[in-house]
């Protein structure tokens, strides 16, 4: 008897006109994801079936769970439809799975091969009074059962499932564009990215660097960082910005309190240029509505004023505790609470302004010519290359 | 050169020295400095770290890097007692431990301590049912060789850490040295875990504690946070990084090379067991690379030199406890004194051929005629 596990692709089958595209881009992100597992991928209109090696299960079912686009999945025994290969599998699998306590359970047949010798309700009965007939301990209860024993009848095979698992829902990575997220080394911007790779968007992640104010530690954890979101997102460009030079002549030139603001309409310039050389749509970011000064609205507004390019602000409504909650559960939060600085917490002023006035920005901008910095700047970007393995061979010839 | 005491140590593997002499180079800097050579060292250890977790399938914060198993052995116990002190003062254990382990809960005993041994059924098992009878709720710890080092029983450590699922309070250490690289190893349910890199051919000097999320422990060695906080002292990162490159090694092809011993075991067995005088000690729930018996009226040390004199090198008991006295392992399991005098230990590897099993059988053979005919005089 054959496992496979078989996955069920849920808000994409309500994308009529793309349907192929959408199905497509998963079945090459899962391809990709399972790549060194030795898996065989096959796919229909409603639902995908991997074939795999039994001793790979925990880490295929590991891996499935990180998948956007996936919105359930079980482990099912594939047999060729013929109703006593069927009673010999579902018989199987119930002795293989539970144990002799007493349990409620319901038969749930789906027969899209309809040429089967009974339709979905006899088989339902039919099945049920053989369960009742082989195993004593369980009892039919239709509304509210312990158990449903699953049956797809399909023309050549027919699967049988007990359990259905819950994937991570969303939309296959890749399938609605390409955004640029702003990766900083805080809490809240892998989180932005994680929600923006659930929608489907493919990102490329931008790091803002003031070595020597930052150090490369502060690099390296914005690496691990990105290296936790490829596990969602796959193969993703991290562009370090160096922003040093700027940042020092920001510092210098306009008042102290404006420092912040002024900074981060430099960084939505840059980001502007960044997505036009590497095909961004959008531009994401972990800024959540009065988290610090420059993330009030009026804030936001006068620094958003610099661009045409959509922000996207995925955590803008969300509270502190639900951020930190996703965090930890995509497993970032340990890495993003080490304690190195970034480029937006150097040079912090005392009080910088919560409501700055657009024709005051502008008026400081003029003192200084950023424009030939930002495009030294965009001569100078240092383009890593993230995966989630990428370390796998790093010391290959060492360990 | 007969070597068959690949037990008492291996001998290293060449790419294994070539990771400890490439990093000891290439790597000057201390892991925990923090300009950029510290942070290369400190790169290079956590992926040493990672490496190691990966294999024994648990995570890289539960790796303790020590000078070796005795003294991730002392770790876990003395570690255990002192943060757990206020659990209970009973301690079990079997008679088949190694003395790092066994000496150690000796000294506890002088503390106040009560250490109790586990019965062992016929087969060299662990009661299981002794096991249940004896834990108490002063129990603090349980520590269990899973491989004994002289007659290579194996112990069902899963089972058993699966028995003290129930007893949530008490601390299961498990002694892994003689098991990890010879078998594979689960550590699902045990708390502590220790084992040596040079038993699988990598470096003497290093080993580990596996410790589990949920456990603590109180350093034996202090002087704050270094691998880890649990083990003080500069990182030893050509050390390291050789370590995680053995335990890979012996892990890569490992069931080939494990059918390969298994063959050489069974034609060994065989033979041994065709000789008058030789009483095999080792059972069917002996891993293969150990082979214990006796001698009838030869002394092991007599035989071990003499072997010795030809080239070939054996052992009598563990290299590690004292000369003279029985072998209480071989005692434990036999309930014969004359056996536990008597009893010689080999101990074989992948890299031992069916030339050098057939060249140790002719000259045992020899030998022993030699010397039970002198003893005739």
């Amino acid at each position: 008897m054959n496992k496979v596990i078989l996955i069920k692709y849920g808000e994409l089958t309500t994308k009529k006109s793309n349907r192929k595209f959408f199905i497509n881009t998963l079945y090459n992100n899962i391809l990709k994801k399972l790549k060194d597992l030795d898996v065989v991928i096959s796919k229909d209109i409603s639902r995908m079936y991997i074939e795999y090696d039994s001793i790979n299960e925990n880490l295929v079912l590991k891996r499935i769970g990180e998948i956007f686009g996936i919105h359930a999945y079980e482990i099912a025994y594939k047999v060729e439809t013929e109703k006593d290969n069927i009673l010999d599998t579902i018989k199987e699998v119930l002795s293989s799975n539970i144990d002799n306590n007493n349990y409620t359970f319901k038969v749930e047949t789906k027969r899209s091969y309809k040429k089967f010798s009974m339709d979905s309700m006899e088989c339902n009965h039919f099945f049920g009074s053989f369960i009742l007939k082989n195993f004593s301990n369980l009892k039919v209860d239709v509304h509210n059962p312990n158990i449903v024993v699953h049956v797809e009848i399909r023309e050549k095979y027919s699967y049988v499932y007990l359990n259905e698992y819950k994937g991570i829902g969303g939309y296959p990575v890749g399938t609605l564009g390409r955004g640029l997220l702003m990766l900083s080394g805080g809490i809240d911007s892998p989180v932005a990215g994680y929600l923006a790779l659930k929608r489907g968007i493919k990102l490329d992640l931008v790091y803002f660097e003031a070595i020597p104010h930052t150090s490369l530690e502060a690099r390296n954890k914005v690496i691990e960082l990105s290296k936790k979101l490829s596990i969602y997102g796959g193969e993703m460009r991290l562009i370090i910005v160096p922003f040093t030079k700027l940042q020092e002549t920001i510092y210098q030139n306009v008042d102290g309190n404006y420092s912040i603001t002024i900074m981060r309409r430099m960084m939505y310039r840059i980001m502007e240029k960044l997505a036009l050389r590497f095909k961004g749509l959008v531009i994401i970011n972990g800024e959540s509505i009065g988290q610090v000064a420059s993330q009030t609205l009026t804030s936001m507004n006068v620094i958003n004023s610099v661009t045409n390019i959509p922000v996207i602000r995925p955590v803008a409504c969300f509270d502190k505790l639900e951020i930190i909650e996703l965090s930890k559960k995509i497993d970032t939060y340990d890495i993003s609470i080490l304690p190195y600085e970034d480029c937006c917490t150097v040079f912090v002023p005392r009080h910088p302004v919560i409501n700055p006035v657009l024709s005051e920005c502008i008026k400081m901008e003029s003192r200084f010519d950023y424009e030939a910095l930002i495009d030294e700047i965009m001569q100078n970007l240092n383009i890593i290359k993230i995966n989630e393995d990428m370390d796998k061979d790093k010391y290959s010839d060492l360990l | 050169m007969v070597y068959l005491d690949y037990s008492a140590t291996t001998p290293v593997n060449p790419e294994v020295l070539k990771t400890f002499d490439k990093v000891s180079l290439d790597y000057p800097g201390n892991a925990n400095s923090l300009h950029e050579l510290g942070m290369k060292s400190a790169d290079l250890m956590n992926a040493s770290v990672k490496q190691i977790a990966d294999i024994l399938n648990v995570n890289s914060d539960e790796i303790i890097l020590t000078s070796g198993a005795s003294e991730a052995n002392n770790l876990a116990i003395l570690g255990t007692i002192l943060k757990y002190r206020n659990r209970g003062k009973h301690i079990l254990t079997t008679k088949l431990e190694h003395s790092s382990v066994s000496e150690t809960v000796k000294f506890l005993e002088s503390f106040g301590y009560t250490v109790e041994y586990l019965n062992l059924l016929p087969d060299g098992k662990i009661d299981l049912e002794d096991l249940k009878n004896k834990l108490t709720n002063e129990t603090v710890l349980v520590s269990i060789c899973q491989v004994n080092s002289e007659i290579g029983i194996m112990q069902d450590v899963s089972q058993i850490g699966e028995i003290l699922k129930e007893y949530p309070r008490v601390i299961f250490h498990v002694d892994g040295t003689q098991a990890v690289g010879k078998i594979k190893v689960d550590l699902t349910n045990i708390d502590l875990y220790s084992f040596s890199g040079h038993k699988i051919y990598g470096l003497k000097g290093i080993g580990c504690l596996v410790k589990k999320r949920g456990i603590e422990l109180v350093p034996i060695i202090h002087g704050g946070k270094s691998q880890t906080i649990y083990r003080s002292g500069t990182p030893m990162l050509a050390l390291y990084a050789s370590f995680a490159k053995a335990l890979r090694l012996i892990y890569t092809d490992f069931d080939s090379k494990y059918s390969h011993i298994v063959k050489l075991h069974d034609f060994l067995i065989n033979e041994l067991l065709k000789i008058d005088l030789i009483h095999v000690n080792s059972n069917e729930n002996c891993i293969p690379q150990i082979i214990n018996f006796s001698i009838q009226g030869i002394k092991p040390e007599t035989m071990l030199h003499a072997l010795s004199e030809k080239d070939i090198y054996i052992s009598t008991k563990t290299a590690c406890s004292e000369d003279n006295s029985l072998s209480e392992s071989v005692l434990a399991l036999t309930k014969n004194k004359d056996l536990a005098k008597s009893s010689l230990r080999i101990s074989i590897s992948y890299l031992t051929t069916e030339e050098e099993i057939k060249y140790f059988l002719k000259v045992l053979q020899e030998k022993i005629k030699e010397l039970s005919f002198q003893k005739g005089e």
